[in-house]
């Protein structure tokens, strides 16, 4: 029969337990190598890959290939064309989603079509310049990283070389996002589950495209030739474009995302460069993890919010009332002028409580 | 120049009747070939759809159709090109146009603002001795002829309890209508002529008209019951029609927030042959020589050559 002394001492060891980081002890190869393993497809971006929320099951080997591609991209409505770099051929680079305790285990490929040494950072991970100094390949080469999931939130990966190809890789478009969710999913500040019905991941990239002496922007043959031209704009610190989705305009008409009235939406937003301050226009935040860390408490009714660069964040959403909704970067310049504008087209029943025109514009009355 | 003073001018002047040329009054020094060919549009009866917001019951409704009566009117077969814009630069009257035009080409003025325009009709006028204006949206559609397109998409409510209906809808069909942009200014000509002999309309330079954009409140039986007129934004007709700040140049930065947004922003102008206007500017032009010797409000005289009646 346990005693009270004992009992306490019991729920004290259990409290102490759950205090504990869960991965505080290490796993071996051979247990590691006995985890369930799980290949996953990756998906270009606004979209992410099917995951479960709630994690099913133990720590598992998540399995991820992403190629990187070297390739000229049009990245606005002018027909710009920008010596793209991608991981997997999208810029930003697919969304990983895995959940906390689970081993990401990426195979890079850099094909020999390619010009250049490439290699990924995972903010995420821990060492190895966030592995980055264990996946430098050449064109011709792949390597395989395994790094375990041992904080919760969304991270920024991006390509880091050596020295200036770092940041011109990145403002080629070498960045990326993954989720890593709590096993238990979202919580709100009160430790109460939070779920979504939709996952968007917009990737926000700026560009330093160079122009000739008449102001038009300049199209090179090569990633090499255009390299000096576009660090002296880079230098400069002012971008010429400041996009979603790797093109202005790229989440928008046609590719604009879509909702319901009451669906709740989760958007990814990651900057591996750049401040950045997403705002929904005639929306809110309802749940908003700025800094992208699921340990922290989510802020609650945002209007806008702040993503440093080299980060990601995620907000969540339930759409109240129909119609088309602007998703900036509250920099409106770089909103208006330089492209950063997607789209929400979201279908429903309109509330008046909520807002209704009472009167129509019309001259103003003289007596 | 006051218009008080133009006002009591234009009755000796009209009583003068004398051409331009003839009073020898000091014009810039145009040639032939920079004196537009013009086409004439005889009167005609459109259906046409009246420009701006439209309002029934409190939602927004369908631009009215309404027949209306074009009179016989003169207008510029081309639109105005960048190198006669550019003569008009060199002498001072007009700002230069935005953006860089290809040399070597006989490319239409492009990144000019509906000011622009006006400052240009004002300088051709007084160089050719023609009183020269941008038309009315009616009469750009009556020059359009077939290939006049108005607005490209309905802006009546779909359902009055749920303006989303409507905006949501508007942005599909934006969408679905969406072309590529197409920035390479081409050759005057290069979009050839309408069935009224009127070049270029509604390729990839869109035209200014001096029609204001307004809204109006319509009565449930159609008729107009209240309008509001911003004259600080013009009706822009081509491909289809836009409305932008008189100040703006770049056709994708003003106007349109969705859909495709014009890909450049030029005019052609209208002659205007009514006695009145000939009267007018004969005025302005005798002010112009009165003042000009006293450097009062005049410009430089440079003597004429090669100015010569248009077709």
């Amino acid at each position: 029969m346990f005693t009270r002394r004992q009992a306490l001492m019991g729920a004290a060891a259990a409290a102490m337990l759950a205090a504990m980081p869960p991965l505080a002890a290490f796993a071996n190869e051979a247990e590691i190598a006995a985890l369930p393993r799980e290949q996953v497809a990756l998906v270009a971006p606004p979209f992410v890959h099917a995951h479960d929320q709630i994690a099913r099951g133990g720590p598992k080997v998540v399995e991820f290939t992403m190629r990187i591609e070297e390739k000229p991209v049009v990245i606005d409505d002018e027909g710009t064309v920008l010596q793209g770099m991608t991981f997997d051929g999208s810029i930003p680079g697919p969304m990983m989603v895995v959940h906390e305790g689970d081993y990401v285990e990426l195979t890079l490929v850099n094909p020999g079509s390619n010009s250049m040494p490439h290699n990924i950072d995972f903010h995420a991970a821990t060492g190895a310049l966030g592995g980055g100094a264990l996946t430098l390949i050449n064109p011709g080469e792949q390597v395989k990283l395994r790094f375990k999931a041992t904080r919760t939130g969304t991270f920024v990966y991006h390509c880091a070389p050596e020295g200036p190809m770092i940041p011109w890789h990145v403002v080629s478009g070498m960045s990326g996002t993954i989720m890593i969710l709590p096993r238990d999913g979202l919580k709100n500040e009160k430790g109460e589950p939070l779920t979504y019905d939709k996952v968007f991941y917009i990737g926000e990239n700026d560009f330093y495209v160079p122009r000739d002496e008449d102001g038009n922007f300049k199209a090179y043959e090569s990633h090499g030739d255009s390299y000096a031209d576009t660090l002296e704009v880079m230098k400069g610190l002012v971008p010429t474009h400041v996009v979603f989705n790797g093109a202005k305009g790229a989440l928008t008409g046609d590719n604009a995302m879509k909702a319901r009235v009451g669906e709740t939406v989760l958007i990814v937003h990651s900057q591996a460069n750049r401040d950045t301050r997403p705002h929904l226009i005639g929306g809110h935040g309802d749940y908003v993890w700025e800094e992208g860390k699921f340990a922290n408490p989510p802020a609650k009714d945002l209007e806008t919010w702040f993503i440093r660069g080299g980060s990601a964040g995620a907000a969540l959403y339930t759409f109240l009332q129909p119609g088309v909704y602007a998703y900036v970067n509250h920099n409106l310049i770089e909103a208006v002028e330089l492209g950063a504008t997607a789209h929400f087209l979201v279908e429903g029943e309109w509330r008046d409580d909520l807002m209704k025109q009472v009167e129509a514009p019309g001259p103003i009355p003289t007596n | 120049m006051p218009h008080h003073l133009i006002d009591a001018l234009i009755g000796a002047a009209a009583a003068l009747a004398v051409p331009a040329t003839a009073a020898g009054i000091a014009h810039h020094a145009l040639l032939a070939r920079d004196i537009a060919q013009t086409v004439e549009i005889g009167a005609v009866l459109l259906d046409f759809p009246a420009p701006g917001e439209f309002l029934m019951e409190g939602v927004p409704a369908a631009s009215p159709v309404g027949t209306v009566k074009v009179s016989r009117f003169r207008i510029m077969k081309q639109q105005v090109g960048a190198a006669t814009y550019a003569l008009c630069v060199a002498d001072g009257a007009c700002d230069p146009a935005e953006g860089a035009a290809p040399t070597g080409k006989d490319v239409p003025v492009t990144g000019v603002s509906y000011r622009d325009a006006m400052a240009f009709a004002d300088w051709y006028s007084k160089n050719t001795g023609y009183p020269w204006r941008l038309p009315t949206a009616q009469e750009a559609a009556a020059a359009a002829g077939e290939r006049f397109a108005g607005d490209a998409f309905p802006a009546a409510a779909d359902d009055p309890a749920n303006p989303s209906v409507a905006w949501l809808r508007r942005y599909r069909e934006e969408a679905a209508a969406k072309r590529p942009a197409d920035p390479a200014l081409k050759a005057r000509g290069s979009f050839g002529a309408n069935t009224n002999g009127i070049e270029d309309f509604g390729g990839n330079v869109w035209e200014w008209t001096s029609t204001c954009y307004s809204r109006t409140t319509l009565t449930t039986d159609g008729s107009v019951e209240a309008r509001t007129d911003n004259c600080g934004v013009r009706v822009i007709e081509g491909l289809h029609r836009a409305y932008m700040s008189s100040f703006v140049r770049d056709g994708r930065s003003g106007g349109c927030a969705v859909g495709t947004p014009p890909d450049h922003l030029g005019f052609r102008l209208v002659r205007d042959d009514t006695p009145l206007a000939h009267a007018r500017l004969a005025a302005e032009r005798l002010w112009q020589s009165a003042t000009a010797h006293e450097g009062v409000g005049g410009r430089r005289n440079i003597p004429a050559a090669n100015v010569e009646a248009t077709k």
